[in-house]
């Protein structure tokens, strides 16, 4: 039997590829009933993992376990509760003090992180020696790193018109800007195409037998 | 009070963070910790919240009948079975309220949740994506069009990180000789990728980062205060 | 007035069939190119390779099954290459679905190292979110955020964590990341916070958003991007996977979008002339 259910699944899997595929020549019930059904999956997954991978082992667990240690996980349980009290429309003011909660501490992690991470480090990254690189292409590399960090800063200052040096440097930025977003058109057409292979060596593979796998 | 004081619970919040940074002794290290758990806890009720929109806002248009009823409908069945299976039997290594689901497990292969994720889930889910690689085809032949200097910059870096990041890239410059090895495709992808690709990334990283401490400063001092939502 | 007629433009439909002839044949009739690796790719593997034996890393999950293709490959070959290097493996997960596609990577790598045990070689915490503020308070209390793993043993009762209080036992983070949170959230968290080294790999597409995170602080260890990247890796460590056998059809497929951007160019051009 779970043999039989094994390649049934395979066969439901190619269904569903099809399904989603068919969308291409245009748009028809297959589609539309395996979107709706791929949004319904989903959502029952986050639900039951985040049950089962948050609320359980780090609220109802510790409290089932200890309550008296844990009892300041009370708080955070009814900040939880007073933030599904959001769906009730005329009570939805209440779902504020958990998401000014929430809000204020990812915003101060924010403000810190980024200021260290993308910015002093970032600025720091750009402060390199480029003649104490090691090959001449290095060097010229580090060079343009430099100007073009540069440039595109001063790129992105809207607060004044950009004329005179400032209207040079600038049109140097969108250049650098723009080999930046051919080289990220590339990649993505690299992902998309990536995505496709996969679903290509599922049918040829595991449901055709065509390639091994 | 409805608007002042979570404004009030936000500024307070975030310069607990803020301080905890600069001095990590008590209180602020501990009540820091603490919020950190607190929100992890609260942001898995605010998932709840989500999928419960979800079944609030399907169930009206299933209910009223709208254009496409039928569909919302498939979706919600297929919510409640993927969530009545985890609940019953529970997920790959955690048991559900029926234990581990022996005897269902035994007829499917694997436990009824990881069947619905493996053989309709995963593939719907990596489906959908795929499309995306027909339309950047289409995309290509249609709007990819070169106008002006920059664009055929844009075109000149995009086919030669195309090309360079490709086996068959690298076998077009193959051939070239030792010394001239800075002009092997492969090789030009990578100074492309790691100089002036790398300089303008830097340089919007700083600017959105600038950009993220500005707005997350107009939040803690209540300036900006749109995450309230609408009402009094 | 020009009796010329305009260029048809070609229905979409034939050029989605193109890409989709080209793309089947060379994974039916693989064409056998050879494809070199990258510096960034040789990074990842050196802090594999350096990191001495019995060290236990972090490999974090950051991905759903849309982005399978890119990363599992990845996931794969990082941990066949810690179990030969003899590394102990905290799997863990920021999004929900990392945690399946953990297990179906150790499902399929153990086939090859029978003699590794769950609680002992490694161990999958499972899913936890909150993202940056997650991966923060990970590195002041393990314990605190993975109370139990995913089967729900108590954090006291499984080997391998036994040493394991914070960062400060871990010998690098690998996160495979299709998005938020992963592993830019790992490299603001982690290494600039609590100097845990991090590497990891991305989809292509963000990859050149992590090139500034490659600098002299070493911010970032080296990046694995997309399916080249997971290639290159395979290859580094002698595996040929399925993104190594992807490779020959991601060739073919860039060549044709290559001739469609030329072919939609001509188009424009003669429209212009008219």
């Amino acid at each position: 039997m779970s043999q039989f259910m094994t390649v049934f699944g395979v066969w439901l899997g190619a269904y569903f590829t099809f399904s989603i595929f068919s969308f291409l020549y245009k748009d028809n019930p297959f589609y539309k009933l395996a979107e709706q059904i791929f949004v319904g999956l989903s959502a029952g997954y986050w639900f039951i993992y985040t049950i089962y991978s948050i609320l359980i082992p780090n609220l109802f667990g510790k409290l089932a376990t200890d309550f008296h240690g844990n009892i300041m996980l009370l708080i955070p349980a009814v900040l939880g509760v007073m933030m599904l009290i959001r769906l009730i429309p005329k009570l939805e003011w209440i779902s504020r003090y958990p998401i000014a909660l929430v809000v204020g501490t990812s915003v101060g992690i924010s403000m810190l992180r980024y200021t260290k991470s993308d910015i002093l480090s970032q600025m720091t990254a750009t402060m390199i020696n480029p003649f104490a690189m090691e090959t001449t292409v290095e060097m010229i590399g580090s060079i343009i790193l430099i100007l073009g960090t540069v440039f595109c800063i001063m790129y992105f200052y809207f607060s004044r018109k950009q004329e005179g040096i400032l209207g040079v440097t600038s049109k140097i930025g969108i250049w650098f800007l723009m080999v930046s977003f051919g080289a990220s058109f590339g990649y993505t057409v690299m992902a998309r195409i990536s995505l496709l292979i996969g679903r290509l060596q599922f049918l040829l593979g595991d449901w055709l037998h065509i390639i091994k796998p | 009070m409805k608007r002042f004081l979570p404004l009030l619970i936000t500024f307070i919040v975030g310069f607990i963070v803020i301080s905890s940074e600069f001095i990590p002794h008590k209180p602020f290290n501990s009540i820091n910790a603490g919020l950190e758990n607190w929100f992890m806890i609260i942001s898995g009720f605010a998932i709840i919240l989500g999928q419960l929109s979800l079944i609030k806002v399907n169930s009206s248009k299933i209910i009223n009948k709208t254009q496409n009823w039928q569909y919302y409908l498939a979706g919600m069945v297929s919510f409640f079975v993927m969530v009545l299976c985890g609940v019953l039997w529970g997920t790959q290594d955690a048991p559900g309220l029926l234990g581990n689901g022996t005897l269902v497990s035994s007829w499917l292969g694997v436990k009824p949740f990881e069947y619905l994720f493996n053989n309709i889930y995963q593939h719907l889910s990596s489906t959908m994506f795929a499309l995306l690689a027909f339309f950047i085809a289409s995309a290509a032949y249609r709007a990819f069009i070169m106008r002006s200097f920059e664009s055929n910059l844009l075109m000149i870096a995009a086919v030669i990180v195309m090309l360079g990041r490709t086996s068959i890239g690298t076998s077009f410059t193959a051939w070239l000789p030792q010394g001239w090895r800075f002009l092997h495709l492969p090789n030009i992808a990578d100074f492309i990728v790691s100089f002036p690709t790398n300089a303008a990334q830097r340089a919007i990283m700083i600017s959105a980062a600038l950009g993220i401490v500005g707005s997350s400063l107009r939040i803690l001092l209540g300036i900006e205060r749109s995450y309230l939502g609408g009402g009094e | 007035m020009s009796d010329k007629q305009p260029p048809k433009q070609i229905d979409r439909r034939y050029i989605f069939l193109v890409l989709l002839i080209g793309v089947t044949i060379p994974l039916i009739f693989p064409l056998g190119f050879k494809s070199e690796v990258s510096g960034l790719s040789k990074q990842v593997y050196k802090l594999v390779e350096e990191t001495p034996a019995n060290s236990t890393v972090i490999i974090s999950f950051d991905y759903d099954p849309a982005t399978v293709t890119e990363l599992q490959p990845m996931a794969k070959a990082l941990i066949e290459h810690a179990w030969r290097k003899n590394q102990k493996i905290l799997a863990l997960a920021l999004w929900p679905q990392g945690v399946q596609m953990a297990e179906q990577a150790f499902a399929d790598i153990i086939k090859k190292y029978p003699d590794k045990k769950y609680g002992i070689d490694y161990v999958n915490l499972g899913y936890k979110t909150g993202g940056i503020v997650t991966i923060q308070a990970m590195g002041r209390d393990f314990k605190e955020i993975f109370p139990t793993d995913l089967k729900g043993t108590p954090y006291d009762e499984i080997e391998i964590l036994k040493n394991v209080r914070n960062y400060n036992q871990i010998g690098y983070i690998m996160s495979l990341s299709a998005g938020d949170p992963g592993l830019k959230q790992y490299v603001m968290a982690a290494h600039d916070m609590f100097k845990v080294k991090v590497s990891g790999g991305t989809t292509a597409v963000s990859t050149p958003g992590f090139m500034p995170y490659i600098n002299d602080q070493h911010q970032l260890y080296g990046l694995l991007g997309g399916l080249k990247g997971a290639a290159e890796y395979e290859s580094l460590i002698g595996v040929k996977g399925t993104a190594t056998s992807g490779m020959d059809a991601q060739s073919i497929a860039h060549i044709l979008i290559i001739i469609f951007i030329i072919m939609g160019n001509i188009r424009a051009y003669k429209m212009r002339k008219l």
